[in-house]
């Protein structure tokens, strides 16, 4: 349900972006964590139902996951988190730091050409 | 197609409210601490426990985040403590900007932890800071073992797990709670977490946890 006021937040800083290059956006990509806890589909309806009436209305959304990072203890590696078998995916040591979530980024505006 | 890479972050109006909370916390050398769960973990009825224990030893004052109404707000006050409820009408979490007008009116000068209850959710709370120094994850035996694996994000993020209701075990009533298990699942996404197994009915195992927050939570 929180995925309409992290839509509005997102159409806000496209409108912006688009108002900028004096350019309509067409597709949008976004990037964010495990804890966003966005989900794509109702993030996508969301996006849609608040954009309607603005330059975003029809614009589409593709969302990368990034998971969690941890950084090993023993080797220094960094590595993906994988839930299921939480350990250094180089030297299998189950000591490791858990780095901040990736946070929810506006990564990239695709713009429709004059 | 012009594509151009912005790079943005978004939700920053959430994360600049938290960092203002934060920051005012920290000058006025105030704890705070975020406690996200399920609804009906008893989240509550632990704050109002924790609130008598420590009684002239740590001054609790409570941010109440519910869908509707007032109810939490008046258990919390029948204990004396301070409590400010929040009515978020629909939303699924609490915000910043929320907990902000909240703390202006709570008397800050008279506590030394503010313990947000936020609304009763395991996934979005956890995507929403509120300036607080750490998340408290609350877990009841009554939802059953499997809920860090379910839900691993809230736990990795937790510095606490309080895993309530453990009278229920001795009763005999939820004997599919494998208590091991849930600690066990839970050290495996984030090892540093403190884990306190109790029944705020009861009593048992609230002297672990009001220690912790005697020791960790006063500035």
């Amino acid at each position: 349900m929180h995925e309409t006021v992290v839509a509005q937040n997102m159409i806000d800083v496209v409108l912006e972006e688009a108002e900028k290059h004096q350019k309509k956006p067409v597709r949008i990509k976004v990037s964010c964590g495990q804890l966003n806890a966005l989900n794509d589909e109702v993030f996508g309806f969301a996006f849609e139902a608040v954009g309607k009436g603005t330059l975003c209305e029809g614009v589409q959304v593709d969302i990368e996951h990034k998971p969690f990072q941890g950084k090993c203890k023993n080797c220094d590696q960094m590595f993906a988190l994988d839930f299921e078998d939480p350990r250094c995916t180089a030297c299998q040591s189950d000591s490791y730091e858990l780095l901040p979530d990736a946070p929810l980024i506006l990564e990239q505006i695709e713009f429709l050409e004059e | 197609m012009q594509k151009v890479d912005v790079g943005r972050t978004i939700l920053s109006a959430n994360e600049q409210h938290a960092l203002k909370n934060a920051r005012m916390l920290a000058e006025k050398r105030k704890a705070c601490l975020n406690m996200i769960s399920s609804p009906g973990s008893g989240k509550t009825t632990l704050l109002c426990k924790t609130i008598k224990h420590l009684k002239g030893q740590l001054r609790v004052g409570v941010i109440e985040g519910d869908i509707q109404t007032e109810i939490d707000a008046d258990r919390i006050r029948a204990t004396q403590a301070p409590a400010i409820q929040i009515n978020t009408e629909g939303a699924c979490h609490l915000s910043a900007a929320q907990v902000s007008k909240a703390l202006a009116q709570l008397p800050l000068d008279d506590l030394d932890l503010i313990v947000i209850e936020n609304v009763g959710n395991l996934v979005c709370p956890g995507a929403f800071d509120l300036g607080e120094n750490g998340k408290v994850v609350v877990l009841s035996v009554a939802e059953g073992d499997d809920k860090p694996i379910k839900y691993p994000a809230i736990f990795a993020k937790s510095i606490a797990l309080v895993i309530n209701k453990i009278d229920m075990l001795a009763m005999g009533v939820s004997d599919d709670f494998d208590l091991d298990k849930a600690m066990a699942d839970a050290k495996r996404l984030n090892k540093d977490i403190k884990i306190f197994p109790l029944s705020a009915k009861t009593g048992e195992g609230m002297d672990a946890w009001c220690d912790w927050l005697k020791t960790n939570w006063r500035f």
